[in-house]
């Protein structure tokens, strides 16, 4: 089981890409990852995770816990390429009433839900 | 009581297993023709209990196992996780299950924050029996669960 994260900058804003699986073996490296960009202040933050096959409620917590960090410095984070399995984890979980979430482009892999 | 078939595995309670775990039932679910989404459902249910387990036995003696059990029947999977290391005697276990209304099982459980309102939400049935470590109980019905199907199983 891997988990890889890129930082990809576009622009303005901070990209990462994660691909592969988050779980609790998994999240200390998404949340270090996350952690080291030093300064927040406005800082526009994207997490492609179209390439992500599994996540659980502690990938989730390391969303919510980075979240909050960005908007206590006035930053943006917004999640890009969810599959529709991953949506509905944010939906059930109230999640994207705080969080905005993009879902995948061109269709989902997984459409048959 | 219907026929079932029983696996048990036993893992160190190190974060690194929990993937193992989690295919394991999603292997054994498949079998039983769970749906691709209910088997992606299992999947994270069954993790958020194993990791339960994972962090509560490494708080307590930093080493330790962790028991998954799973009773395979034709149209449910029933799935036991316990922070100790003792092996299921499986009747007897599941005789002791009660729904999880005790304030403190809860409180220990909600610490995981979105963990167990995860598992209720994902499986059909939830149950936590507290005695010598925590066992958490999950129940998943093959196609949705069926009004009066779960009579058997309901304990208290």
């Amino acid at each position: 089981m891997k988990l890889q994260v890129e930082l990809l900058e576009k622009e303005n804003v901070h990209c990462f890409k994660v691909k592969g699986e988050i779980d609790a073996f998994t999240a200390p490296l998404l949340k270090e990852r996350l952690a080291s960009i030093q300064n927040l202040n406005d800082l526009q933050v994207e997490l492609d995770l179209s390439e992500v096959e599994y996540i659980d409620s502690t990938g989730l917590g390391v969303f919510v816990g980075f979240f909050k960090k960005l908007k206590d410095n006035n930053g943006y984070m917004k999640i890009t390429g969810a599959s529709n399995r991953i949506k509905r984890l944010f939906e059930i979980t109230g999640l994207d009433q705080i969080i905005d979430v993009e879902a995948m482009e061109g269709g989902n892999r997984d459409a048959a839900i | 009581m219907q026929p079932y078939d029983y696996i048990e595995i036993r893992l160190p309670a190190k974060a690194q297993y929990i993937g193992v775990a989690r295919l394991t039932i999603s292997g054994l679910a498949s079998r039983l023709g769970f749906s691709y989404d209910e088997i992606e459902d299992l999947k994270i249910a069954a993790s958020e209990a194993v990791t339960n387990a994972v962090q509560h036995a490494y708080d307590d003696k930093e080493s330790g196992e962790v028991v998954v059990g799973c009773a395979l029947f034709k149209d449910k999977i029933e799935i036991m996780v316990a922070d100790h290391g003792e092996s299921f005697d499986y009747e007897e276990v599941k005789k002791d299950i009660g729904p999880y209304n005790d304030q403190e099982e809860v409180a220990f459980l909600r610490e995981g924050g979105l963990g167990l309102y995860l598992m209720e939400t994902l499986m059909d049935e939830v149950k936590i029996h507290h005695k010598e470590g925590v066992t958490v109980f999950l129940t998943k019905y093959v196609g949705g669960k069926r009004v009066g199907q779960d009579a058997e199983t309901v304990s208290s």
